[in-house]
């Protein structure tokens, strides 16, 4: 009887938490808002049974990546640089316009997605989100991407380097 | 199932040895240029692990398709075809942008890296057999084409260009993830090949489009389709000038494979004939009349690459396997017209800006003072321009006869039309390289002559492009060649 | 109280989803365009992960670690741009990118 109420909560805390990332006039606001999000998005992973990819979301996004943001606004010194950024018509009228598209979207999904499986976090046994799991089927199916995902990170690390050292030698 | 030692059988292996060939050199480059700092031996390993696995691709071209790696790729048949498309590409560009990096300051291991890198990303997208190797390879490529454009990051424009490639390229791939996500909800799988079976017995049909649209959108992105082709005169402008020829073919090819793949295979055709249709017409008609406008000739070049996306999607939208063999052997065509093009403008910069300001109008009297550069272009332009004894004219007639066939006659006449249009820009080019007199205040190219492996490799496109259609055996043995994709394409498991 | 289904999930990711297209469109702080494509990475993997486990297969939550790892990837060369523009231009504006209108 707890899941509808937690599910429910977390919700309406992870959209209030990005529209605050989008609203938000500083980008340590919006940092700070972007990493209450990520935390309900991994509560939310938690109410699925997903412990392993709710936990790893904590470590690895609200942990390392979000630390990076916040590293470089602080780093640049963001908060000294005028944020307010004019309001003009057609900003507003994006905001319109995305709102509109946005009720119209979620009226779709609320009826149109009738066809799908019904499924009840109860009865989802818990065995597709553990570590185990995953390991099995990543190691040994998806090893090639594996492999392709590990390569992207060692470029990302040496691109990072190459674009952002002050003298690249 | 209990975790044991576990190794895969030795025939995935061999499936993979290009990507693991090139992985190990990658690595190696990075390594080298620690010890031996702006080494020519970087660029050698470099060279060499592309031809080896050029040469192992091509040796199983003739072999019948199959899945590797518990059916996470395809290998040989129509993905060794792609494959050594790509790798041509990045081979012709090693040899290509070697001497241009030394005389930016830039010949490092880890751009070599980068490049090698980039081509397996391009190898797992183009030939991939499930959503996951797509989406890893897509952005294995992605990345590393975001690092090459910020390459010379002290020019006007270089970082710029790179911001805007990467900010446009992060948000497309929200929605090619957001289409994989709603395709794996209708039909609960990952593999493209179940696509069908599945489709068969539920019913997801708005999940299943609503998809598929977004996975489109993905897609044109990447191959610079037009309503989604903003970001590509700036960073083609932007980029190093050889790097622009890799990003515009190579790219391109693997995402246009992987477009055949899913659409080609995975799905029914009604549904996206006619978006496809409607994009190709766009692109051909944008593409090539904001051509006509362009002063600078990386920007020109830029739009006609968007109009030859048109000409690709034309075979495409045809929904035949005919129609697919035609934009493959058109890949392989463009490949090496736009390697050469871009690699001939790289040899006649002489702004120091790596040609973001040179107009076609610098480039007076060049025919004459550089011959092989001029012969090289004016091959290569003619073949773009669909020219009829040439390659690019056969590329034409592949993408769009198959699409008359299946009812799209008004976009194959589109298709004719604005190609005659193309050659007003072309023909512009030659007619100032080789007629007008440089003017007495012309500014000499950065490189006096051309380097002889660089030499080679442009003159290797004029002779691959003349080779296909002057020579009756290389012409048979292609002809055959593709009459048997489409079956090939057909015949995937 | 009726239980919570899969399409609850998949409505919350897509509101999530929009949010993010929003802020990469009307934001102009180029951190915080790239913090609203993590908004839209986010998204996709809630709906991930909840297929993944409303159908019991594993590849779903496969695809949210590699997303991750491309999310980790694409922050540190974004920011590294956003670095390097930053000593060129004083500015993380993206209406500063001037891009050869000349």
């Amino acid at each position: 009887m707890l899941a509808p109420v937690l599910f429910f909560l977390f919700a309406a805390v992870a959209i209030a938490a990005s529209i605050g990332t989008l609203l938000a006039r500083n980008p340590v606001n919006s940092a700070l808002s972007l990493i209450v999000n990520l935390l309900a998005v991994a509560s939310l992973y938690l109410t699925l049974n997903a412990a392993f990819i709710g936990i790893v979301q904590v470590l690895v996004y609200a942990g390392a990546i979000m630390v990076l943001f916040l590293f470089v606004i602080m780093l640049l010194n963001l908060e000294a640089t005028p944020v307010l950024e004019a309001i003009d018509k057609r900003i507003l009228a994006g905001y319109a316009g995305g709102t509109l598209l946005l009720g119209a979207i979620t009226y779709l999904l609320a009826r149109g997605l009738g066809a799908l499986p019904t499924f009840e976090i109860a009865e989802s046994a818990a065995a597709t989100g553990t570590p185990r799991a995953l390991a099995l089927n990543l190691f040994t199916t998806y090893a090639l991407p594996f492999e392709l995902i590990g390569l992207l990170l060692l470029v990302a690390t040496i691109g990072a380097v190459m674009i952002a050292k002050k003298r690249f030698v | 199932m209990d975790i044991t030692f576990y190794f895969p059988p030795l025939a995935d292996y061999v499936a993979t040895f290009p990507m693991l060939v090139l992985a190990v050199a990658a690595l190696l480059c990075v390594v080298v240029d620690i010890f031996y700092n702006d080494a020519k031996g970087v660029a050698i390993l470099a060279g060499a692990s592309l031809l080896v696995t050029l040469l192992f691709e091509a040796a199983r071209l003739s072999l019948p398709p199959a899945k590797a790696l518990y059916g996470m790729v395809y290998v040989g048949g129509t993905a060794s075809l792609v494959n050594m498309t790509i790798l041509f590409s990045g081979f012709l560009t090693v040899l290509i942008a070697q001497p241009y990096l030394k005389r930016l300051g830039r010949n490092y291991g880890e751009v070599y890296a980068l490049l090698l890198v980039a081509v397996v990303g391009m190898m797992a997208l183009g030939s991939a057999a499930n959503l996951l190797t797509l989406f890893a390879g897509l952005e294995t490529m992605s990345v590393c084409l975001y690092i090459l454009t910020a390459l010379v990051r002290e020019k006007d424009g270089a970082i710029e260009s790179a911001l805007k490639y990467f900010l446009l390229g992060a948000f497309s791939t929200g929605f090619l993830l957001y289409g994989i996500a709603l395709i794996y909800g209708a039909t609960g799988t990952m593999d493209l090949s179940d696509f069908a079976d599945r489709l068969a017995s539920t019913n997801a049909g708005v999940m299943f489009w609503g998809g598929t649209a977004l996975l489109l959108v993905g897609f044109f992105f990447k191959v610079s389709a037009v309503p989604f082709h903003m970001w590509t005169p700036d960073v083609y402008q932007g980029a190093p000038t050889p790097i622009s020829g890799f990003m515009a073919t190579a790219s391109k090819t693997s995402a246009f494979a992987a477009m055949v793949l899913v659409l080609g295979r995975a799905l029914p055709s009604a549904q996206w004939q006619t978006t496809v249709a409607i994009v190709a017409l766009l692109s051909m008609v944008i593409g090539n009349f904001v051509a006509l406008a362009q002063s600078n000739v990386k920007r020109m070049l830029a739009y006609s690459s968007i109009a030859h996306a048109g000409y690709v999607l034309t075979g495409i939208a045809s929904a035949t396997p005919e129609g697919y063999a035609g934009a493959l052997y058109y890949l392989l065509v463009y490949t090496v017209m736009n390697v050469g093009a871009f690699g001939v403008l790289a040899y006649l910069e002489h702004d120091n800006r790596q040609g973001d300001t040179q107009t076609v109008d610098s480039l007076a009297g060049t025919g004459q003072r550089y011959p092989l550069l001029g012969v090289v272009m004016a091959v290569c332009l003619f073949s773009l321009l669909g020219f009829p004894p040439l390659a690019g004219f056969f590329g034409k007639v592949y993408v769009f006869g198959p699409a008359v066939k299946s009812g799209l006659a008004w976009l194959a006449v589109a298709g004719v039309l604005t190609s005659a249009v193309s050659a007003a820009y072309y023909l512009r080019v030659l007619y100032v390289m080789w007629m007008k007199p440089s003017p007495d205040d012309a500014v000499a190219p950065q490189f006096e002559g051309v380097p002889p492996l660089a030499a080679v490799a442009l003159a290797g496109c004029a002779a691959f492009l003349l080779l296909l259609t002057f020579t009756p055996w290389v012409m048979d043995a292609a002809v055959a060649f593709f009459r048997d994709v489409p079956a090939a394409i057909v015949s995937l498991p | 109280m009726e239980p919570i289904t899969l399409n609850w999930y998949l409505a919350l990711s897509a509101v999530l989803f929009i949010i993010g297209v929003l802020g990469v469109l009307l934001r102009r702080n180029a951190i915080v365009i790239l913090m609203s494509v993590e908004i839209m990475l986010n998204a996709v993997n809630l709906s991930l992960v909840a297929i993944s486990q409303a159908l019991g297969e594993t590849s779903g939550q496969i695809l949210v670690f590699f997303v991750m790892s491309v999310a980790a990837a694409e922050a540190a060369i974004g920011l590294a741009l956003v670095i390097a523009l930053f000593r060129r231009k004083t500015s993380v504006d993206v209406q500063t990118l001037s891009l050869f209108r000349r």
